[in-house]
């Protein structure tokens, strides 16, 4: 499936947001990442949140707090953003296993520091928030309600190896 | 310079560099379950690349929901073991011969001090008790593993937690883990490998080293990892009897791993455990720890004594002695899983079995089911589970439910007065 970076965005105020609520473990017993598509943070302990509000269904961008995504090792948190198509998270932080099973499915995890989420959800209140990601540049671009911010972020040589070969069972067959 | 465990490790398996700070290192060990492993089993033949890079290396065991519930995890458990005998696994545990997998591998001896070891499982951060370096990945991850043999991971930074003095009495491994965890955060070592050390660990048995490294992740460790030793040969020497001419041999071999007196941490955090007291989680992370004493009186509906945090031999013999000859309350339900077949024949054998059955509880297969809300003692809306497990994540256990992470002592205690309780030393 190919990726799309960017769109518009769904804000989750909150930190350590961890995969069981991202995905419920009962739902581990698919044999399909499609078949994940209905259960797209379910158990999420958020004040105002709905899971099966149009926010979320319209959203291809998560921007959220520290440490997402910690708990478990399930590729199934990535895997229902990707049948999502929420193809980019931009967070504070995130769990090692997380953010490297984003990239290992050619997914964007961007990280940038507080004071620029802090914008970002800001924004987010005045009106409806969309991102676009130039990866060359690596910038995302954010506009809401005539607003408009611009930041740089930062990833590693392998992130954007993983990300251009499409994830890293392609990066790893082509290498070893 | 000196190195640390993980680093020397690093060195010794270093395959290939293909960016700065990317080390890709050769596997010893690709452990497989039945949750995580099938959608790679199912990627590779879509492929057209279903291989093993060596089936020796890679051990499986169906260890989630077993036996299988329902048809999805009938579905997965099949796909496990037709792959296990496609591929010629050798080390492949189905119903009768399975348990939960950070119990049953090291139990076989697979692991050892040195090794890479990586599962499509968080609390893969276990196995780091045998002073290997072993880390939970994802399914891409596993994929790649069982495929080539390799892992990438980014240059391991170390954090060195000396844990000093003497656990009191009726003070266990899990509640040291606890401690920590609650001083450090739930990302206190985000991406970093936590190095245990001090007097605290080395009187620890390999069993309590094992609860100690397995909740490293619920501070956000890729490995948590004890220095091998006289404990770590005693424990292994069933099986590396024919490696080595003495022990005193294994331990000069092993010792090479042990980190260097001049490794350079990214940090060195001292804790005085000789005057903590029992430690009981109270929120839903669980870096909400407090003392026990502060818990005591809450109610629950439900007691576990299992996982692979805490289901081994060691946990209910220290639970059995607590509930020896009494019953626990009505109001609760009462559920031991033994984490292995040898766990359980071991502890029939002691009576140990008989004792929780005579206290009120039931037994089940060993099996990973209620931890993570699986099966075999999944809580209800608004119920409460006092449990010696790894996660108290909001509805972990059953949607709804409240998890209370405890020592298996504390368990046991809390068992027969119905609410939160301090086990009489």
């Amino acid at each position: 499936m190919k990726k799309i970076f960017g769109g518009p965005v769904l804000c989750l105020d909150r930190s350590d947001i961890n995969t069981d609520e991202i995905i419920p473990a009962k739902y581990l017993t698919e044999v399909t990442k499609e078949a994940l598509k209905p259960y797209i943070l379910e158990d999420l302990s958020l004040d105002g949140f709905d899971a099966k509000g149009a926010p979320l269904k319209n959203a291809q961008v998560i921007v959220t707090r520290g440490n997402f995504g910690c708990g478990s090792s399930r590729e199934h948190a990535p895997w229902v953003f990707e049948v999502n198509n929420i193809h980019t998270i931009i967070a504070e932080s995130y769990a090692r296993i997380f953010r490297q099973n984003m990239f290992n499915c050619g997914m964007l995890a961007i990280e940038l520091p507080k004071a620029q989420i802090d914008t970002l959800v800001d924004m987010a209140k005045g009106g409806a928030l969309v991102v676009s990601v130039d990866l060359p540049a690596q910038r995302i671009s954010a506009t809401a309600d005539g607003r408009e911010e611009s930041f740089s972020f930062e990833l590693s040589p392998f992130d954007k190896a993983l990300v251009e070969a499409g994830g890293w069972v392609e990066f790893a067959d082509a290498r070893y | 310079m000196g190195q640390t465990t993980a680093e020397k490790i690093f060195a010794a398996h270093l395959r290939d560099e293909p960016f700065p700070g990317t080390k890709v290192i050769d596997i010893d060990r690709v452990l497989c379950h039945e949750i995580t492993t099938p959608v790679a089993i199912a990627d590779l033949e879509a492929r057209g690349k279903d291989r093993v890079f060596d089936n020796t290396k890679i051990k499986a065991v169906i260890d989630h929901v077993t036996p299988a519930k329902d048809s999805k995890t009938a579905l997965q458990a099949k796909m496990l073991r037709d792959w296990a005998h496609r591929h010629d696994i050798k080390d492949f545990f189905d119903v009768g011969r399975n348990g939960v997998c950070h119990a049953i591998f090291p139990e076989k001896g697979y692991i050892r001090p040195g090794f890479t070891v990586i599962m499509g499982d968080s609390h893969t951060c276990t196995h780091g008790a045998f002073g290997a370096f072993a880390a939970g990945i994802g399914t891409t991850d596993l994929e790649v593993g069982m495929l080539k043999g390799v892992c990438a991971f980014r240059e391991p930074k170390t954090i060195r937690i000396n844990l000093n003095g003497k656990l009191p009495a009726g003070v266990y491994a899990k509640d040291a883990i606890l401690f920590v965890i609650g001083q450090i955060g739930v990302n206190g070592a985000t991406d970093r490998v936590i190095e245990f050390h001090g007097s605290v660990v080395e009187a620890m048995s390999m069993e309590s080293r094992m609860t100690l490294c397995n909740m490293a992740i619920e501070a956000g460790g890729t490995s948590g990892i004890c220095q091998p030793d006289a404990v770590t040969v005693d424990y292994l020497w069933p099986f590396i009897s024919g490696e080595f001419a003495s022990k005193k041999a294994a331990l000069t071999e092993y010792g090479k791993w042990c980190a260097d007196a001049d490794a350079a941490y990214e940090k060195v955090l001292d804790f005085d455990m000789s005057q903590i007291g029992p430690q009981v989680t109270y929120g839903y992370k669980p870096d909400c720890v407090k003392p026990v004493a502060e818990m005591v009186g809450t109610p629950v509906d439900q007691v576990y004594i299992g996982s692979c945090t805490n289901g081994r031999l060691e946990d209910l013999r220290i639970a059995a002695k607590i509930l020896k000859g009494k019953k626990i309350v009505d109001s609760v339900r009462g559920i031991v899983s033994p984490a292995t077949p040898q766990v359980f024949q071991d502890a029939l054998k002691e009576g140990i079995i008989d004792i929780f059955m005579q206290a009120g509880f039931c037994v089940t297969n060993p099996t990973c089911g209620a931890c993570l809300g699986m099966s075999n003692g999944v809580l209800s809306d608004g119920e409460v589970c006092a449990s010696t497990t790894n996660r108290n994540f909001a509805g972990r256990m059953g949607k709804g439910g409240m998890v209370h992470l405890m020592s298996p002592a504390t368990a046991a205690a809390t068992a027969l007065a119905g609410s939160i309780a301090l086990a009489k030393p």
